[in-house]
């Protein structure tokens, strides 16, 4: 910890001579991953899943959130809860399961029971426990803060971090265009995609925001695209125009562009079909008519990949996915990603939406694959970093006027919310 | 009586020698895959064919209109995926991994019309820069056994993982 802390240069950005550098220690070394742990995931909002996950009375998840083992879930009055998965009693997890639908816990070691709101339920007869067994002591323990915006839940596990919603800033803006695809509401579908990444969890940040990349490590997916006819170049008329970035504030950015691809929200491409077609046009006039020519073309034809900092990316692309990874060692991640859909969609075009979702992402996608390798790659060359010890991050540091989205300034806006975080601490 | 019949009945009274020979368009198959014969393994389905794999760790969930599978193709996009994994752009098989395919617990499981649902249980391993990915589960085809050489309408690779540890699914298990 403390050659970390005594040497605050992993993150250097020189304006005059425009490089932004980031130290590749800050993707290897134990303790800066200990430091981590500390200083960004016990202090920041970390998401912990969509309401959709429990929509009934009674529903819970479980699910392994910044370095704990949770419980999400609704109590029978339908109050939503985060709950630390440990037994009050000597430790074991309580819900073992990875989702149920359940009135109360009960740990199989001893029987200790809750109900859903936590509460030490059970009954033992007289002599057993005292008073303090039912007035606290024995409850299982709740997460310090939980909080959402639009259906999107967060936990935080420092008690005196700022409201979700000044953490989320103008992230706020970015998830409404998401949540605003469908008047009914938006909801996970099915199960998630649980996998493993062989590299820094930093290097997958950077990349779920990094336009740069797209057709070097993309050109079969784009080759794809071609021989369907599917590759579309135009903005669908809109009189939107945006290509760029966006600052959201406290490490959070977006980027936005037109799509070369079909959208299930509202954007047809010939590869879904002609029967298609008159759907998905009827979806963006409900889009205009919801929200004007500009934000309802804006939401059917435009791309958005956003990460909110540190570890969540909502990517509104050619189909919608929330992922979320965590660093388990300095050269490991577990990725969890899901597909949000509309809520109640109809069936074709629910079939669409996730049809279009593996045509590029996940471990099966024609590009999400070419990603993993990629961060592999890089962590891989890392090990020669006592030679060659930085990153360059300084893409489009020179140009006048605003950024563009293949720039990478949003890369930046991580990196400067990382270095004061974890230089503060100094 | 119809002729789709009568060949299911002349293919399921010689019910070993049926399950021998899918055997032997099993191993042809992972033979293919082992050594990279992507094109030819392709030319195994039939028009029209599906290959799908279903999420890890789930049960029940077997809809991929539904769920989130890890792969779903129609066979459009699985002659894409093919033509993608020729090309050293895929960089993610770029250099290429090494395979093994293993197959055992062959079943025919239903016989209808000259088409034979098969299952049975495999083990792949893929190499790559000295890290051994494994993979495991369970196979249910459909095959068509009233054409030669047999031809696969759907292949179905369900993981026998509760997650996805090899973190990716390039080649075809």
């Amino acid at each position: 910890m403390d050659t970390l802390l005594s040497n605050p240069q992993m993150v250097v950005e020189d304006h005059a001579r425009q490089l932004f550098r980031v130290s590749r220690r800050a993707f290897t070394d134990e303790a800066v991953l200990d430091a981590e742990k500390h200083i960004i995931f016990d202090r920041c909002w970390i998401y912990l899943g969509h309401s959709s996950e429990i929509p009934n009375n009674c529903d819970f998840v479980t699910r392994a959130v910044a370095g704990r083992e949770l419980i999400f879930n609704r109590d029978h009055k339908g109050v939503v809860h985060a709950f630390l998965n440990t037994c009050p009693h000597r430790g074991a997890m309580v819900v073992r399961e990875k989702k149920g639908n359940s009135r109360a816990f009960r740990c199989f070691y001893h029987g200790w029971t809750f109900d859903g709101t936590g509460r030490f339920a059970s009954r033992f007869g007289e002599g057993n426990y005292g008073k303090e067994h039912y007035s606290g002591c024995a409850d299982l323990g709740q997460v310090p803060r939980l909080e959402s915006y639009r259906d999107f839940w967060f936990v935080n596990f420092d008690r005196n971090a700022v409201s979700l919603s000044d953490y989320l800033a103008g992230a706020k803006e970015y998830i409404d265009l998401v949540a605003d695809h469908a008047e009914a509401g938006m909801e996970i579908v099915g199960a998630g995609q649980q996998y493993v990444i062989n590299a820094n969890w930093k290097l997958l940040a950077e990349n779920s925001i990094d336009a740069f990349h797209g057709f070097p490590v993309h050109s079969t997916y784009f080759d794809y695209l071609k021989s369907l006819g599917s590759l579309r170049s135009d903005a669908g008329g809109s009189n939107f125009s945006a290509s760029g970035m966006h600052d959201l504030g406290n490490g959070h950015a977006v980027i936005e562009y037109a799509s070369p691809w079909g959208r299930p929200v509202a954007r047809w491409v010939p590869s879904m079909g002609e029967d298609k077609r008159a759907h998905l046009e009827a979806l963006r006039n409900e889009l205009i008519k919801r929200f004007g020519e500009q934000r309802g073309t804006r939401i059917a034809e435009f791309s958005r990949n956003m990460l909110i900092f540190p570890n969540l990316v909502i990517n509104d692309i050619m189909a919608i996915t929330v992922r979320t990874f965590m660093p388990d060692r300095p050269n490991r991640m577990t990725v969890s990603a899901w597909a949000l859909g509309a809520r109640g969609e109809d069936h074709d075009l629910r079939k669409l939406r996730l049809f279009n979702f593996l045509e590029f992402l996940g471990p099966g996608g024609f590009a999400t694959p070419d990603d993993q390798e990629a961060l592999e790659n890089c962590q891989r060359g890392y090990i020669n970093m006592r030679e060659v010890g930085w990153n360059d991050i300084s893409k489009g540091m020179p140009r006048n006027g605003p950024p563009m989205n293949d720039d990478e300034e949003q890369m930046r806006c991580f990196w400067r919310q990382w270095r004061d975080r974890m230089g503060a601490v100094a | 009586m119809n002729a789709d019949a009568g060949m299911s009945r002349r293919l399921a009274g010689d019910a070993s020698g049926l399950r021998a020979r899918i055997e032997d368009f099993l191993y042809l198959e992972a033979d293919l895959l082992d050594d990279w014969k992507i094109e030819e393994w392709f030319a195994l389905f039939a028009e029209g064919a599906i290959y799908e794999v279903p999420p890890t760790g789930e049960t029940g969930e077997t809809d991929s209109a539904t769920s989130l599978f890890y792969i779903a193709d129609d066979y459009v996009r699985l002659r894409e995926r093919v033509t993608r994994l020729t090309k050293k752009e895929a960089h993610s098989e770029f250099p290429r991994s090494q395979q093994r395919h293993m197959i055992s617990n062959v079943r025919i499981i239903g016989l209808s019309g000259g088409v034979a649902d098969v299952s049975c249980n495999f083990v792949t391993y893929r190499a790559k820069r000295g890290v051994v990915d494994t993979y495991y589960g369970k196979h249910v085809y459909r095959i068509d056994c009233g054409v030669e050489p047999f031809k696969i309408k759907a292949k179905r690779s369900i993981l026998g993982m509760d997650m996805l540890y090899p973190g990716k699914l390039t080649i075809i298990v």
